[in-house]
C-alpha cells in the first residue's frame, strides 16, 4: 500500500474535487475527474487533467457507481483514488473494489469503514473501547426527546427529532424513507437527543506506522436539519484540559480501528461532558478550518500517508478560524433549496491563499453563470477566514460575505452574516439548538427602498445608454413633465426624477450619480454607492448594505399569463412522491395535499387555506417543473 | 435678479399647463371607468426613460377654449423610433375637436410629414364641438387627408382607439395604416344608433354597429383587438417595432457644453431693452461649447457661425445688437447660401429690433439687403429650427425665420414679445399719424384723447406681443425654459434629419454679398 501516487482520480465532485485537484497539482500528480451529465459544464471537469464521462445525471447513476468509477480509473490510467466526502467516501465495498483493482485508495481500511459504517454497533465498539457514549437503540433505551439517525448515511438526511412517542411512528417512516432514497439502506435507529450540546469534532490523522494523532477540535454547533452551516477551530467552549482529554478519547477511538489517513471523531459536548457521536472515516466538508489553525494541508498529508510517509510533529494551535456553508437555499421559507443560473459568483478572497495567514479563503465548486441542479446538494462554496482571534475571523467573514455579489439565486449569505455578527455568536454561545433559535427571516437590508431607487435608476440609465436615438437626451425629459418616471418591481413601484417615492412614500435619498452598472446615492447624509446588475427581469444590488434582488415587472404583462386563484404551484423542480388528496376532496388550511421530492428532501405542498381541491394535475412519481400548477383549491 | 424673475415667470407657465385637461370631476369619472388619462396613455406608450417634446402645449390659451385644447401632441420614442403623437384628452369636453383642437393636431401632422415621423393617433373624441362647427368642418376634412397623404409618402399612420371615435372621426381608424381597437370599449361607426334610425328605420346597438370585436372580425377595419388600455398600447408598440425604421444617428461627438445651462436663466432677457451677446447663450447651448464663426468682423450685429447640438452640424444665425444693418442682412444672406451648399440645418436665435431705418440706411439700400436676407430665408431647402430669445419685431422676424418662413419647429422663451414693432413705437406712430391727419384737416388735436388711446393701444400690444398670447394662437410650436435650449434643439435637430438634408443646389453658386 504504499506505491508512489502520480495520477489522481477524485471520485467526487464540485468543490471538494476541485481542493483535491489543487494539493495534487502542487504535488505534480495527475488529477483525473469523473463527471455525470449534469455536471459536463462544471468548473471541477475543466480543473482536472483528464476527465471521465458517467452518463445520466442521479447519484445512484454516476457518483455512486463505484464499479464505473473504477473502470474510469483505469481508463484514465491513475493510481489512486480519492472519494472526498459523501456519496462513496465511506462505502466500504467500493473502498475495496478500489484496492483490488490494484490502486491505491487515499483513505481508511475498508475495515476501519466497514467498522464505522453502522453507527450501532460504532458505538458499541466505542463503548466497549472506553470512549462515552450516549445511550441508543430503541427508543425504550433513550427516552425522550430523542433522535431518530439512519444507520448508514450522514449530512442530515434521514434524520428526525422526535419529542413524544405518539410522533414516533411517523418520524420513523419518514426518516426510513429518506434514507433508503439517499444511502440504498433504510435502516435508522433512535439516540437521546442533548438539547442545548455542543457539536465538537476532533480531527484524527494515522499513518501506516501506527501512528495517530489528535489535530485539536472543530466546533460545529450551528446547524440546520443537523446540517453545519458555520464551522470553526478552535472551539470557544474548550480548553485546554478539556482539549486534551477530547484528543485522548479520539485518539483512543482511532486506535481501536486501526485508523490509516484522516478522520473526524464526533462528540457532543454537554457543559465539559462529552459522548462519543460516530466516526467520519474521511475527510470532512470543515477540514479547512483545522488547516487554517494548524498550517497544515490535510490533503496532502493524505496523499502522503497513503504513499506510506510518516505523520509531522502535531502542530501548536494558531490563531482561529472559521467556516461557513454558502448555500443555495432560502432559510426564510423552510431552506428551501434553489436550482438555477447562478449568474454572478464574486466572492471577495485571496486567490493564492496558503493553508494559513490572515484572509479569506475560497473553497468553491462553482463560478458564475455556473448552473446549480436539483440532483445534488445546493452547497456553492466553503468560505474560510482566518485571524489571530475569533472576533477578527468572525469580522472578516462576514465582511467578505457581505461584499459577495451572488445573484441568480437565493442564498444563505444573509443569514450567515447575521449569524457571524449576532452577539451571541460572538460571545461563543453556540450549542446544535443555535439556528431553532435564531430569527431567520429577516433580510440584512432591511430597507429596501434605496436599493429599489438604484435599480431603478440604473434601469433608466441603460434605458438611456442603449436607446437607439435620442439616447444623450437627459432621463425622462419632459417640456411638460404630467408626472415622474416610473418602475414597476413585484415589491413596488418606484417614481423618480426631481424626488423619489415607492409607492408614494417618498425616499429621502439624493442621486449623486447613476449609470446602468453602478449608482451613488445619499442615504440620511451618508454616501452609498451601489452595484447594479440586470439579469433578465431581476435586478441585483449590492451596497454596504447587503444585496437585494428585485423582480421587474413587466410594463405590459401578456394578458393570458394569469393563473387562477388558489393554485398551488411547484416552488421547484422535483418529483411527486406522494399525492395525499384527490380532485373534489374538502381540506383544511395546511393540509398536506401532496409531497414533492426535491434535493433530497421531501416538501410538502399544503392547502393555503380551506377549500375544495380541484384541478389536481399529477400523480406519484411525476416530473415537474418550477411554477407548474399541482393542484387548485377553491374556497 | 434676472434668473428669480425668469423663475417666476415658469412658475406662471406651469400654472396655466395644469389647467389644461379636464376638470376633476370629469378625471374622476374617466378614472372611474377604468380608463388611462390622455399623459398616462402618452407615458405608456414611450419608451421607458425617453424624452417626450410636447406641442404647442399652450394652444388656446387666451380663447373660449380650454388650454391646450383638448388634445395632446408631441415627438417622442417609441420602440426606438422617433414618432409623432397626436392624442385626444376625453376628460376635456368628451375630447371634443374646436377650432384651436384642430389647428393643433394639423400642425402635428404637418411636422410628421415634413419629418418623415411615423404619426401615432390615440383616439377618444366624441367628434366636432358643434357650436363651432363652422370653423372646423370645411377644413377640419385636410386630417384624413394628411393621415392618407403621409401613408402615401411612406410615413406609416398608425391608430390606437381607446373609446368613440365616430361619424367623421371614424375616418381616422380608417384612413390609418394600422389599427388597434379595445374589445369592449372602441366605438367606430359613421352614425350611432340614434341616426340610423333616423335614416333606415333600422334598430341597432352600439357594438354591432362600430364594437372593436365586429371591426377586428368581421369588417376588418381593425387589425388587432387588445383586451384592455395597457393591452392595446402594448400592440400599438409591436406595430411601430415591426415598421424597423432606422434613426439617424449624429455624425459628430455629442459632449456636452462647457458652461451650464443653468446660466441661461441669468442670460435669458426679461427687459428685452437688455442687451445679449448670442455667443453666451451658444455656450450653454451648443457641443463642447465650440462654435466656429463666420466673418465675425463683418456686420457685427448679426452672429453667425458654425456649431455642433447632440451632434448634429448646424448653422447659427443669431442677432446681437438687435437691429440688422445692411452688413448683416448681407451676411446672413451669404451665410444662408453656405449652409445649402453644405446641407446643413440652420437655427435662427431671435432677438432683433428690426431692419435700420432712417436716410443714410435707406440710401445704402437697406430694402435690398434686408429682401435678400429674406429671399434667402425664404427659398432656403435645408430645414430651419427658430428659437425667439427675446424681440421680434418688424421685418426681422421675417428675415429670421418667423413663423411665416416655415421653420420646422419654432419656440419661445418666455419673456419673448413678436410684433410688427415695439409697442412704445406703434403708439408713438399712430400718435403722429393721428397729429398730422388733425392738422391737414385744420383740426384741434384731443390731446387728452389721443393721451388715453396711446395708452390703450400701447397696453393692447403689449399684451398681444406677449409669448403665451402668441403661444395661444399656434405662432409658435411652445414656450421653452431657457434651460432646455440644448435638450429641444437636439430632438428637434435628430427630427429634422429624419428626412434626407438636402440644401439648393440647382442655382447659382454662393452669392458673395
Amino acid at each position: 500500500m504504499s506505491k508512489m501516487i502520480t495520477s489522481l482520480l477524485v471520485a467526487n465532485r464540485g468543490e471538494i474535487a476541485r481542493r483535491v485537484f489543487r494539493t495534487a497539482r502542487e504535488l505534480g500528480i495527475t488529477t483525473v475527474a469523473v463527471f455525470s451529465d449534469a455536471d459536463s459544464d462544471a468548473p471541477f471537469v475543466r480543473d482536472a487533467d483528464l476527465a471521465v464521462r458517467l452518463p445520466g445525471a442521479s447519484p445512484a447513476e454516476t457518483y455512486l457507481r463505484g464499479d464505473l468509477i473504477v473502470a474510469a480509473a483505469l481508463k484514465a490510467g491513475a493510481d489512486a483514488v480519492h472519494p472526498g466526502y459523501g456519496f462513496l467516501s465511506e462505502n466500504a465495498a467500493f473502498a475495496r473494489a478500489v484496492v483490488d483493482a490494484g490502486l491505491t485508495w487515499v483513505g481508511p481500511t475498508p475495515e476501519a469503514i466497514e467498522a464505522m459504517g453502522s453507527k450501532i454497533e460504532a458505538k458499541a465498539l466505542m463503548a466497549a473501547a472506553g470512549v462515552p457514549v450516549l445511550p441508543s437503540g430503541s427508543a425504550e433505551d433513550t427516552g425522550f426527546p430523542l433522535l431518530v439517525k439512519a444507520s448508514f448515511g450522514g449530512g442530515g438526511r434521514g434524520m428526525r427529532i422526535v419529542r413524544t412517542a405518539e410522533d414516533l411512528p411517523e418520524a420513523l417512516a419518514g426518516a426510513e424513507r429518506e434514507a433508503a432514497s439517499a444511502f440504498g439502506d433504510g435502516t435508522v435507529f433512535c439516540e437521546r437527543l442533548l438539547e442545548r450540546a455542543r457539536h465538537v469534532e476532533v480531527q484524527v490523522f494515522g499513518d501506516q506506522h501506527g501512528t495517530v494523532v489528535a489535530l485539536h477540535e472543530r466546533e460545529c454547533s450551528v446547524q440546520r436539519r443537523h446540517q453545519k452551516v458555520v464551522e470553526e477551530a478552535p472551539s470557544p467552549a474548550v480548553s485546554a484540559e478539556l482539549r486534551e482529554r477530547m484528543a485522548e478519547a479520539a485518539v483512543t477511538a482511532a486506535r481501536t480501528l486501526g485508523y490509516v489517513g484522516a478522520g473526524t471523531v464526533e462528540f457532543l459536548l454537554d457543559g465539559d461532558e462529552f459522548f462519543f457521536l460516530e466516526v467520519n472515516t474521511r475527510l470532512q466538508v470543515e477540514h479547512p478550518v483545522t488547516e487554517a489553525v494548524t498550517g497544515l494541508d490535510l490533503v496532502r498529508l493524505q496523499l502522503e500517508v497513503a504513499q506510506g510517509a510518516r505523520l509531522p510533529e502535531v502542530p501548536e494551535l494558531s490563531g482561529h478560524a472559521i467556516e461557513v456553508r454558502l448555500y443555495a437555499e432560502d432559510p426564510a421559507r423552510d431552506w428551501l433549496p434553489q436550482s438555477g443560473v447562478l449568474s454572478t459568483f464574486e466572492v471577495p478572497h485571496r486567490e493564492t491563499f496558503g493553508w494559513t495567514g490572515h484572509g479569506v479563503r475560497l473553497d468553491s465548486g462553482v463560478e458564475s453563470g455556473s448552473e446549480v441542479g436539483v440532483h445534488y446538494d445546493p452547497m456553492l462554496a466553503k468560505v474560510i477566514a482566518w485571524g489571530a482571534s475569533r472576533e477578527v475571523a468572525a469580522r472578516a467573514l462576514s465582511g467578505a460575505l457581505l461584499r459577495s455579489r451572488l445573484h441568480g439565486l437565493t442564498t444563505n449569505r444573509d443569514l450567515l452574516v447575521r449569524i457571524l455578527r449576532s452577539p451571541e455568536f460572538l460571545a461563543g454561545e453556540t450549542d446544535t439548538g443555535f439556528l431553532d433559535r435564531f430569527d431567520l427571516e429577516p433580510a440584512l437590508v432591511s430597507d429596501r427602498r434605496p436599493h429599489l431607487v438604484a435599480a431603478a435608476l440604473a434601469l433608466a440609465a441603460a434605458h438611456r445608454a442603449g436607446a437607439p436615438v435620442l439616447g444623450g437626451l437627459p432621463s425622462g425629459w419632459r417640456n411638460n413633465p404630467t408626472q415622474p418616471q416610473r418602475t414597476a418591481f413585484v415589491e413596488g413601484e418606484v417614481t423618480y426624477g426631481q424626488t423619489f417615492a415607492v409607492d408614494g412614500a417618498p425616499v429621502g435619498v439624493v442621486v449623486v450619480s447613476a449609470s446602468p452598472a453602478a449608482v451613488l446615492l445619499e442615504v440620511d447624509g451618508l454616501l452609498l454607492s451601489c452595484a447594479v446588475a440586470r439579469e433578465g427581469s431581476n435586478v441585483h444590488v449590492d451596497s454596504a448594505f447587503g444585496g437585494t434582488t428585485h423582480e421587474l415587472l413587466d410594463r405590459f404583462p401578456d394578458p393570458s399569463a394569469n393563473v387562477a386563484p388558489g393554485s398551488l404551484t411547484a416552488g421547484m423542480p422535483g418529483t411527486v412522491t406522494r399525492v395525499a388528496v384527490s380532485d373534489g376532496e374538502t381540506v383544511e388550511a395546511g393540509q398536506v395535499l401532496l409531497v414533492l421530492e426535491a434535493m433530497k428532501m421531501e416538501h410538502p405542498v399544503v392547502a393555503p387555506a380551506a377549500g375544495t381541491v380541484s384541478g389536481l394535475s399529477v400523480q406519484p412519481g411525476d416530473q415537474v417543473a418550477t411554477g407548474q400548477v399541482l393542484a387548485v383549491v377553491v374556497a | 435678479m434676472a434668473a428669480t424673475e425668469m423663475l417666476e415667470r415658469l412658475a406662471q407657465l406651469e400654472d396655466e399647463r395644469a389647467r389644461s385637461g379636464g376638470s376633476a370631476r370629469s378625471l374622476e369619472r374617466h378614472r372611474t371607468r377604468g380608463k388611462l388619462t390622455v399623459h398616462e396613455r402618452i407615458e405608456l406608450l414611450l419608451d421607458a426613460d425617453s424624452p417626450f417634446l410636447e406641442l404647442s402645449p399652450y394652444a388656446a390659451w387666451g380663447t373660449d377654449f380650454p388650454v391646450g385644447a383638448s388634445v395632446v401632441t408631441g415627438i417622442g420614442v417609441v420602440e426606438g423610433t422617433v414618432v409623432v403623437v397626436s392624442a385626444n384628452d376625453p376628460t376635456v369636453r368628451g375630447g371634443t375637436s374646436n377650432p384651436w383642437t384642430l389647428r393643433k393636431s394639423l400642425r402635428a401632422n404637418d411636422i410628421a410629414l415634413a419629418n418623415r415621423l411615423p404619426l401615432i393617433s390615440l383616439v377618444e373624441s366624441g367628434g366636432a364641438d358643434l357650436p363651432t362647427q363652422s370653423e372646423i368642418f370645411l377644413p377640419g376634412g385636410r386630417g384624413f387627408r394628411d393621415l392618407t397623404r403621409l401613408s402615401a409618402a411612406g410615413i406609416p399612420t398608425v391608430a390606437i382607439v381607446f373609446g368613440n371615435s365616430t361619424a367623421g372621426g371614424a375616418y381616422i381608424p380608417g384612413m390609418s395604416d394600422h389599427v388597434v381597437m379595445i374589445d369592449g370599449r372602441s366605438k367606430v361607426f359613421l352614425a350611432g344608433p340614434p341616426l340610423v334610425k333616423m335614416a333606415t328605420g333600422e334598430d341597432a346597438d352600439d357594438e354591432s354597429l362600430g364594437g372593436a370585436r365586429m371591426h377586428a372580425e368581421v369588417s376588418g377595419s381593425a387589425d388587432h383587438l387588445a383586451v384592455d388600455e395597457v393591452d392595446a398600447i402594448r400592440l400599438g408598440r409591436q406595430v411601430v417595432r415591426n415598421l424597423r425604421r432606422q434613426a439617424p444617428l449624429a455624425p459628430l461627438p455629442a459632449d456636452a457644453p462647457l458652461r451650464p445651462a443653468d446660466d441661461l436663466l441669468e442670460l435669458a432677457p426679461i427687459d428685452l431693452r437688455q442687451p445679449l451677446d448670442p455667443r453666451e447663450v451658444l455656450a450653454c447651448v451648443v457641443d463642447g461649447s465650440r462654435f466656429d464663426e463666420h466673418k465675425p468682423r463683418y456686420g457685427d450685429s448679426l452672429v453667425t457661425g458654425w456649431a455642433s447640438i447632440h451632434g448634429w452640424p448646424v448653422g447659427i444665425l443669431a442677432n446681437s445688437r438687435g437691429v440688422l444693418f445692411r452688413e448683416d442682412a448681407q451676411k446672413a444672406a451669404q451665410f444662408i447660401q453656405l449652409a445649402n451648399q453644405t446641407d446643413t440645418p440652420l437655427v435662427f436665435l431671435q432677438n432683433t429690433t428690426g431692419y435700420m431705418v432712417g436716410v443714410d440706411y435707406e440710401r445704402a439700400g437697406i430694402i435690398k439687403a434686408g429682401a435678400q436676407m429674406i429671399n434667402a430665408v425664404s427659398n432656403s431647402r435645408v430645414p430651419h429650427l427658430t428659437v425667439t430669445l427675446g424681440a421680434s419685431y418688424g421685418a426681422g422676424n421675417y428675415g429670421m425665420c418667423g413663423r411665416a418662413y416655415d421653420p420646422r419647429l419654432l419656440f419661445t422663451w418666455p419673456a419673448a414679445k413678436s410684433a410688427v414693432m415695439g409697442p412704445a413705437q406703434l403708439a408713438g406712430v399712430l400718435d403722429i399719424v393721428g397729429r398730422q391727419s388733425a392738422a391737414a384737416q385744420g383740426k384741434a388735436y384731443d390731446e387728452e384723447g389721443a393721451a388715453l388711446m396711446k395708452d390703450m393701444v400701447e397696453q393692447q400690444i403689449e399684451k398681444e406681443s406677449l409669448a403665451l398670447f402668441l403661444s395661444g394662437r399656434m405662432y409658435d410650436d411652445g414656450i421653452i425654459d431657457p434651460r432646455d435650449t440644448r435638450t429641444v434643439l437636439g430632438l428637434a435637430l435628430t427630427v429634422v434629419n429624419h428626412a434626407p438634408v438636402v440644401g439648393v443646389h440647382d442655382g447659382w453658386g454662393v452669392f458673395r454679398l
